[in-house]
């Protein structure tokens, strides 16, 4: 076996330049698949994580009759006494914080210009809004009675030209189905990184929000963080109860998971393309260095070296090739993926709706998946080396000792 | 003893439709410890007589029998196998690994063989020595003469202890000196180890160092001789 190695990386230092080349190509190869693993890892961890702290929560408790897609107010949907709820669910070990949150439509006027906003009716001293509290660009947060105080997000700040004390007419489908209107002052402006989630949503405080809106003392669920996400399911059946629905974030969030599911899927794919590629590379190397050592092979052949063994010469040289260019590409991916895990890639507001992506996507590369996709690179590579060292074995020792001439 | 033994041995290449008939019914023997001389001139069919002395090809028909062992109907691995123990090869190009010394290509054959680092290193500095190569034994390929290499090789092919070394116009890439010097070295390796040697050539001043001489022409044997 050493003497394989040794001869595998003379022959490797015969064309120097070539060799580096190839195993360059491979870093690349591994260096780019780490880092589109690490980008999908950071965008679908991203996206969970922003809709798990601002939208769904790890589990909400709704009005037996509660119906999402309404965005209702109607007291059928609601649930009654929430605090006192929410309260009750605090008490569970596994609860981080749980808090009542009322959400109806609305529009907001400035001027000649309006806009479609979703309205939150939120506890102001809930730390489950801490992403509103300490994503504040300008102003203060809301006061549990502060009656004519609103939080708007940058987007929607910047669309409607407004800035902090400026004011703004709020119309809300009420309770018994009217439409009810008021003047809000700005009290501040946020960002929680979501250009998607913050156009669309305006916050007030819970009393005031039943008020406007005619719940009276309603909410539409009760938000629920848990300390460990990985509890959902024991916390769910715990909270069982035929007066509400108990949804847990997977519930809340199918689409999010069928996406990660997809999103797995396709970067297979794509990893497969890109790992080809590069073994073809190799693979293409290794051919040249067949029909350049044709005469070689012919005499080692003819001094009795089998066919077998021909094809562990080879496949000692892929494999020298592929560990020297994994390494700096498992080097080089994790050092892209780190320095991007840190500053990020800035896309902005991508526009999906309902796909809460933050404006900056930072790639998360995972032990899991550079194990992984080192380990396939190399398997690939040494599969794909195997047509060259079959190619080598099966020269007849005539041909092959006269293939120099 | 016949190390080798061919009978009514015929080779046909085949290219595209055009068939050459190299050798055509061939039969002959070669005893142990022969110092023979294959002669001819270009495309009598020396090379490709010695090629299945060597197992390195097969007869289109007729019937090769080395060390009282049928050889036609061999696998691929199974001539190396036999190739391995028991036959030599010296080329006429200086035909060394070139990324291995001179000491690691005579080692390569000891290594086929599954002999131990111990008995490796006494066998390759013993031939190193007997060719006269000692002082070069970590030399590469392409740091050494013509003549120095081509010793290399005869080193190598007697590194496994064969029955019989074959080779193939040894000389012809080589001056009259290191030419001489390779073909005695032949001949003392021959006497001392009784180690049989055939080789194809051309080359009168090789010739004279045979014993035995067969002369081939339009792949027939139309003479077989003791030299004198």
């Amino acid at each position: 076996m050493m003497n394989y190695l040794k001869m595998a990386y003379r022959n490797l230092g015969r064309n120097r330049r070539r060799s580096i080349l190839s195993a360059f190509a491979l870093s690349i190869g591994l260096a780019l698949v780490l880092f589109i693993a690490a980008f999908f890892k950071g965008e679908m961890r991203s996206s969970m994580e922003s809709t798990l702290r601002l939208d769904s929560g790890h589990i909400q408790i709704r009005a037996a009759d509660y119906d999402p897609d309404k965005l209702s107010v109607a007291w059928e949907y609601l649930i009654e006494n929430p605090e006192q709820v929410a309260t009750q669910v605090e008490t569970l070990p596994q609860v981080q914080v749980a808090t009542p949150r009322l959400i109806a439509s609305g529009i907001v006027a400035v001027g000649d210009e309006s806009s479609g906003v979703q309205i939150m009716g939120v506890d102001p001293a809930s730390s489950a809004n801490d992403p509103y509290r300490q994503g504040l660009v300008s102003g203060d947060f809301l006061a549990a009675d502060d009656r004519e105080g609103i939080l708007i997000g940058v987007p929607l700040a910047e669309n409607l030209n407004l800035k902090v004390g400026d004011q703004l007419n709020l119309l809300v489908n009420t309770s018994n189905g009217n439409v009810d209107e008021q003047l809000f002052t700005v009290r501040g402006i946020f960002t929680t990184g979501v250009s998607t989630y913050d156009k669309g949503i305006v916050l007030l405080p819970l009393a005031k929000a039943q008020a406007f809106s005619g719940a009276e003392n309603r909410a539409s669920y009760i938000f629920v963080l848990l300390k460990d996400r990985a509890q959902t399911d024991a916390v769910a059946a715990a909270l069982q109860s035929p007066d509400y629905q108990v949804k847990t974030w997977q519930e809340l969030n199918e689409i999010l998971v069928l996406m990660e599911d997809f999103s797995n899927a396709y970067l297979l794919i794509l990893n497969l393309i890109v790992m080809g590629v590069t073994a073809t590379v190799i693979v293409n190397t290794l051919v040249m260095a067949v029909f350049e050592r044709t005469r070689e092979i012919g005499i080692l052949t003819a001094i009795g070296m089998k066919g077998r063994q021909i094809i562990g010469l080879f496949l000692a040289e892929a494999s020298l090739l592929a560990l020297g260019g994994l390494a700096f590409g498992l080097l080089l991916g994790w050092g892209v993926s780190a320095y991007f895990g840190k500053v990020g890639i800035y896309f902005g507001d991508l526009g999906i709706s309902g796909f809460y992506l933050g404006d900056r996507i930072y790639s998360y590369l995972t032990l899991e998946d550079a194990i992984n996709l080192t380990i396939a690179s190399l398997i690939i590579t040494l599969l794909a080396s195997l047509y060259p060292a079959r190619l080598a074995s099966r020269m007849e020792p005539v041909e092959a000792l006269h293939g120099g001439d | 003893m016949e190390v080798a033994k061919l009978t009514d041995v015929t080779r046909i290449y085949k290219i595209g439709e055009v068939e050459t008939r190299a050798l055509n019914g061939i039969t002959m023997t070669i005893a142990s410890g022969e110092f023979t001389s294959l002669v001819g001139p270009s495309g009598s069919g020396k090379t490709t007589l010695l090629q299945l002395i060597g197992c390195l090809d097969q007869p289109t028909s007729g019937q090769v029998v080395i060390n009282g062992k049928e050889t036609t109907n061999l696998s691929r691995n199974q001539r190396a196998d036999l190739r391995k123990g028991t036959i030599g090869f010296v080329f006429q190009f200086f035909a060394l690994i070139p990324t291995l010394t001179a000491y690691e290509n005579v080692e390569m054959p000891l290594l086929l063989n599954g002999k131990n680092v111990t008995d490796r290193k006494k066998r390759v500095m013993d031939l190193l020595a007997a060719v006269d190569m000692t002082s070069h034994a970590h030399h590469r390929p392409d740091q050494l003469s013509g003549g120095q290499q081509q010793r290399v090789a005869v080193a190598r092919a007697l590194a496994p202890k064969p029955t019989m070394i074959l080779a193939d116009e040894p000389t012809a890439n080589l001056d009259t000196e290191n030419g001489e010097q390779v073909m005695g070295l032949m001949q003392t390796l021959n006497k001392d180890t009784g180690t049989t040697f055939v080789f194809a050539t051309h080359d009168p001043r090789v010739i004279k160092y045979a014993r035995r001489v067969v002369t081939l022409q339009d792949g027939l044997i139309v003479d077989d001789k003791k030299n004198k």
